[in-house]
């Protein structure tokens, strides 16, 4: 495949401002939540932290801080672009799911996000809300059925073992490009990369860029 | 704002769908996964209890979780350990650890039952009969019941005297062939093996005895006093 690269063309805004200051605000929290998570589960790694209250309350409170983030980035003109990336996570473009198959995975053409990452943040944000609602019955167990203190906690340990593997996964995926990290870290992304990677989503950014757009000049 | 909506992202809602169905799978297991956990442990617990590499051990099942109702994990170095068995007997004492070890032990080979679900089969415990520490105080003929404090300063438990002198009852000091740890409520603990674990009370320092039952921490919070495991608290485990 021969690449035209026009050396000159502009790099491309992946994330804006609040995007990006949600993104490692979220990161931060989900580190301290499962490293304290991680402490208080296994057996050995407890014994050698010890504290356990404190780190209870920091896993506690760190969990119920988990959406005011989202909730600030999500309202309001400034949330724009991540409603809008939300409608893109929401949705597969027709035939998008042949992306799963690595003999068909050439035929997509992707828009802004590829369907693992779609899956993905669907999971955290699913998984997220799940770990909410079972912590606070693990807490505030005294309110609810005995039983379900059982089943929350059996609910709370099966999820954090997926939001381990999803974000383990998600970690290494990022670290295998650097572009799209840089995307995450600065915003910008190189339209060669864009036109490579996202080819869906580098023809809409073209299209759209003739109008400017309001969200990403910081007022 | 949904015609624009419709222009910018068409295709089918994958990601709505996935969103409501983990939910519904966490909900559903809120509900009914003190059941599905049963079957699981029954199912892949013995499997997991002789995996020799040790990585299924952070599967929850089949394994210990640890708990504690106080800030830090309580700790006490052995040579300063006592355990004193006072109130209503003719004489009361206090054991070192090293006087503890030295009784004729009794060896117990049976799982380990949390009244929150888990399950761990086939734990081998070693420790003294909580039946020969009554023998040797005398019970006044006035006590009906145990009452078991400890060094945590908050945790205390209860039996009744025939529950106590059952001989799956002891004052354990081993745990899986090692001597048992801080997180596992060593150096001494006891292990009542036919009740949910929260009658095993950790970092056992006290023995009294008293008139009438006491109930204990967690009695105190709701679960039953007599916590048979498959008889108590609103659960049909398998009996140990």
């Amino acid at each position: 495949m021969i690449e035209t690269t026009n050396r000159s063309e502009a790099p491309l805004l992946r994330f804006g401002r609040v995007e990006r200051w949600l993104h490692w605000v979220n990161a931060t929290l989900f580190f301290v939540i499962m490293l304290t998570g991680a402490s208080l589960y296994i057996g050995p790694l407890s014994a050698i932290v010890g504290r356990r209250e404190l780190i209870r309350a920091i896993h506690v409170y760190c969990g119920i801080a988990l959406p005011v983030p989202l909730l600030i980035a999500l309202i309001g003109r400034h949330g724009a672009r991540l409603r809008r990336d939300f409608r893109e996570l929401n949705r597969f473009a027709p035939g998008e799911s042949r992306w799963f198959r690595a003999r068909t995975r050439g035929s997509v053409r992707l828009g802004k996000f590829n369907p693992g990452q779609k899956l993905n943040a669907v999971f955290i944000g699913a998984a997220g809300l799940v770990m909410l609602a079972t912590g606070s019955i693990m807490k505030w167990f005294t309110l609810f059925p005995i039983d379900w203190r059982t089943g929350a906690t059996f609910v709370h340990d099966w999820f954090a073992l997926g939001i381990w593997v999803a974000v383990i996964g998600h970690v290494m995926f990022a670290f295998k490009d650097p572009v799209a990290l840089g995307g995450m870290m600065r915003g910008y992304v190189s339209a060669t990369w864009a036109r490579r990677e996202r080819p869906r989503w580098y023809e809409a950014e073209n299209q759209e860029s003739i109008k400017p757009e309001p969200q990403d000049t910081p007022r | 704002m949904e015609a624009l909506d419709q222009a910018a992202a068409p295709g089918t809602p994958v990601g709505r769908r996935l969103f409501l169905g983990l939910l519904g799978v966490g909900a559903l297991g809120v509900v009914f996964g003190a059941k599905v956990q049963d079957v699981l442990e029954r199912a892949l617990g013995p499997l997991i209890s002789k995996d020799g590499t040790g990585l299924s051990a952070l599967l929850p099942i089949g394994r210990f979780r640890i708990y504690t109702v106080t800030g830090d994990l309580p700790h006490k170095a052995k040579p300063d350990y006592k355990l004193s068995v006072h109130g209503l007997v003719d004489t009361p004492f206090q054991l070192t650890y090293a006087e503890l070890r030295a009784l004729p032990p009794t060896h117990l080979d049976k799982d380990f039952q949390c009244v929150t679900g888990w399950r761990v089969p086939d734990v081998q415990w070693k420790g003294v009969l909580v039946s020969d520490l009554l023998d040797r105080a005398g019970v006044k003929s006035e006590a009906t019941a145990l009452r078991f404090t400890s060094f945590d300063g908050t945790y205390t438990e209860s039996l009744t005297v025939a529950q106590a002198r059952r001989p799956d009852v002891i004052v354990a000091y081993q745990l899986e062939g090692d001597d048992i740890s801080d997180a596992h409520g060593g150096p001494v603990r006891l292990y009542v093996a036919p009740m949910y674990g929260y009658k095993s009370i950790k970092w056992l320092d006290g023995i009294e005895l008293t008139k009438e039952v006491r109930p204990g921490y967690w009695e105190d919070l709701g679960y039953d006093v007599d916590g048979w495991i498959g008889r108590s608290n609103d659960r049909d485990d398998k009996p140990v």
